[in-house]
């Protein structure tokens, strides 16, 4: 898709009768004759709609537990998403309830526009899923797993492709290896190419880079890069933050089955990213005395200590004109420590604020 | 064109489930082979030489179609349940239940590819008795027929075991414990009547006698009971069984959360 968009961005009907932006004709800018008629306005509509809206979705298991609670996302197309959370956040459920391996229990997904209900077929076709357990057969070769993949959804044998997937994944040589053979690494790989096989436009990838070691990692996620530039979405999930830090374009952060934040990775980077450091002060303090008050200084409640709270993305952390004026001010101080708000901290306030 | 199914999947899970079987294809052909010369040698001959004929048919010839049926029973049993357990044991399940397929594409699969595999095992054991007895067919087309039928009904009945069991006891228990002995006391080795009046009445309500009787009509053209009757009882069968299993996909039930 995001190749179509790359050809040819916006489309004008010069007849004047209607002004028409095609989000799938980018390069023919102004020349009606080279926009596709194909490309009818249902698709147009389509193609600017999320790819994935997911809708009051709730999830009750059997036993009682209610693992999502009423969830509200979208996901973009084309872009790079991490679903961030601890253990038992509830990724696995909601990633495994897009794909169809859940029954919702309240609540509505649509893929590419597809109900995963009622149109299960058009948006199972749409989508990979890579699990996150290892879990794969043992007897049948590597090559015969993928071809499998491919058949089991709908699509013709297409060799080329396939060997393709497979060298980009290193598993090339490995083709006629029974899987059982395969390191933990390898089979990771080989959920991965299954999981291509079909040439999906959005791929889920539950934890990826867990047990894989830091090369893997690395070849992992200029994997995953070189899938977003070629068009398709990518949700991953993960219990780090650098992994967000390093691949996605935007992050949610779930927690006991709620979403409580949704931002674009720059903006949660930021709130990550700030720092406090504490004084200790030599002799308590009433007020901040007025050569500070340019500063962004809070005097804690004993009038003990001076937090200065402040943003490790800057440039000038302002630390040393700040103590450049606490030293006019003559102001003493026989301790200092700085603290980083760690995700642990950002569950904690998020929680807060909700209650 | 393709009926609104997607035959690529169907195509691609019935050989994936061959392929279990080529890998393991001496096991497949040998072990039949051996076990019906095994009954061969101790119902036909050490038996057989004790009962003449029944109906007109020397006993040797007359167990044929009951050892075939026995087989045709346990191993459509067997191969559809643990088609559909194993990927469920092993967890590889998730990409069946987030492929873009069909729940009658999924049965349609699974329970083929398991019904083929019992049809051949069937006719190699016909083959295999063929040397030890004469064969003749009288109905051909109808023994056929009946093949398939049983095959089909029977592999539907290991796809919905497949799904219910959690482990493997489970799924050895309804083969073990229910077919397998219905299977022996449906006339397999005998007329049932052969059997006092009484427990020839009890008889009538294992299924499996109306499989058997309607199997040895069409080779011999006589029955234990008339062919209608194990026609429409082979047919209410696949019914149920069609109907449990598409519940059991639809619900999703032992197979998803
Ligand atoms: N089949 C199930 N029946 C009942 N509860 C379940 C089931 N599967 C998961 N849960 C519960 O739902 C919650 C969310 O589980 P889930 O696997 O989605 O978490 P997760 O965020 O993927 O965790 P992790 O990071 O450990 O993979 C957990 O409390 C889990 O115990
Ligand atoms: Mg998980």
């Amino acid at each position: 898709m995001r190749e179509l968009a790359g050809r040819c961005d916006l489309f004008l009907d010069f007849s004047l009768r209607s002004l028409r932006l095609c989000a799938l004709c980018v390069e023919s800018v102004f020349t009606e004759a080279s926009c596709p008629p194909t490309h009818t306005d249902r698709d147009i509509f389509a193609f600017m709609q999320p790819i994935i809206r997911i809708s009051s979705l709730s999830k009750t298991y059997a036993s009682g537990f209610r693992a999502l609670k009423n969830i509200n996302l979208d996901i973009r197309r084309g872009e790079i998403f991490a679903l961030l959370g601890p253990n038992g956040a509830g990724k696995t459920t909601l990633i495994s309830t897009v794909c169809g391996i859940v029954t919702p229990s309240e609540g509505s997904v649509s893929v590419g526009g597809h109900d995963i209900v009622k149109n299960y077929r058009a948006s199972r076709a749409l989508i990979g899923l890579v699990p996150q357990e290892l879990t794969t057969d043992s007897f049948e070769s590597v090559l015969g797993t993928v071809k499998f993949s491919r058949g089991l959804f709908g699509k013709r044998p297409n060799p080329v492709y396939l060997e393709k997937t497979l060298r980009d994944l290193s598993l090339w040589e490995k083709r006629d290896n029974p899987i059982m053979t395969l390191s933990g690494g390898m089979k990771r790989r080989l959920l991965i190419a299954k999981a291509l096989a079909h040439e999906p436009q959005i791929l889920f990838l539950d934890e990826p880079t867990a047990g894989v070691d830091v090369n893997l990692r690395r070849d992992m996620w200029n994997l995953v890069r070189t899938l977003r530039d070629s068009g398709v979405t990518i949700i991953l999930t993960t219990h780090y933050i650098e992994e967000a830090e390093e691949m996605a374009d935007r992050v949610a952060v779930i927690n006991k089955g709620e979403i409580i934040l949704v931002e674009e990775k720059a903006e949660l980077m930021r709130k990550l990213g700030k720092k406090q450091l504490t004084l200790q002060l030599a002799a308590p303090l009433d007020r901040l005395p007025p050569e500070l008050t340019r500063h962004h200084l809070e005097l804690s409640g004993d009038g003990r200590a001076l937090v200065y709270t402040y943003e490790t993305a800057d440039e000038e952390s302002g630390i040393v004109p700040l103590l450049d004026d606490i030293n006019k001010a003559g102001i003493r101080f026989h301790d200092l420590q700085t603290s980083q708000r760690s995700l642990e901290d950002i569950f904690v306030s998020l929680v807060k604020e909700e209650q | 064109m393709n009926f609104g199914l997607n035959l690529t999947a169907i195509r691609a899970i019935y050989r994936f489930e061959m392929a279990r079987t080529w890998r393991t294809i001496m096991q497949s052909i040998i072990s039949p082979v051996i076990s019906t010369s095994l009954y061969f040698i101790v119902f036909g001959s050490a038996i057989g030489s004790r009962i003449s004929e029944v109906g007109g048919i020397s006993y040797g010839a007359f167990i044929v179609p009951g050892l075939v049926m026995l087989s045709l029973l346990t191993h459509s049993i067997s191969n559809a349940s643990f088609g559909i357990f194993f990927p469920k044991f092993n967890r590889t399940i998730y990409e069946l239940l987030s492929a873009p397929v069909s729940h009658l594409e999924i049965i349609v699969s699974y329970v083929g590819a398991a019904a083929t595999k019992s049809i051949v095992l069937g006719l190699i054991i016909l083959a295999t008795a063929g040397l030890f007895v004469p064969l003749h067919i009288d109905h051909p087309l109808w023994m056929i027929f009946f093949l398939l039928l049983t095959a089909i009904t029977f592999s539907l009945l290991g796809f919905i075991i497949g799904i219910w069991a959690d482990n493997f006891e489970k799924l050895q228990v309804v083969p073990l414990l229910i077919v397998t002995p219905l299977t022996f006391l449906g006339g397999s080795f005998y007329s049932i009547h052969m059997l006092p009046p009484f427990w020839q009445k009890v008889t009538l309500f294992n299924p499996v006698v109306y499989l058997i009787s309607g199997f040895r009509w069409s080779f011999y053209g006589i029955a234990d009971v008339p062919v209608w009757i194990s026609l429409a009882m082979t047919g209410l069968f696949l019914a149920a069984f069609i109907a449990t299993a598409t519940w059991m996909l639809r619900t999703g039930y032992k197979l998803k959360n």
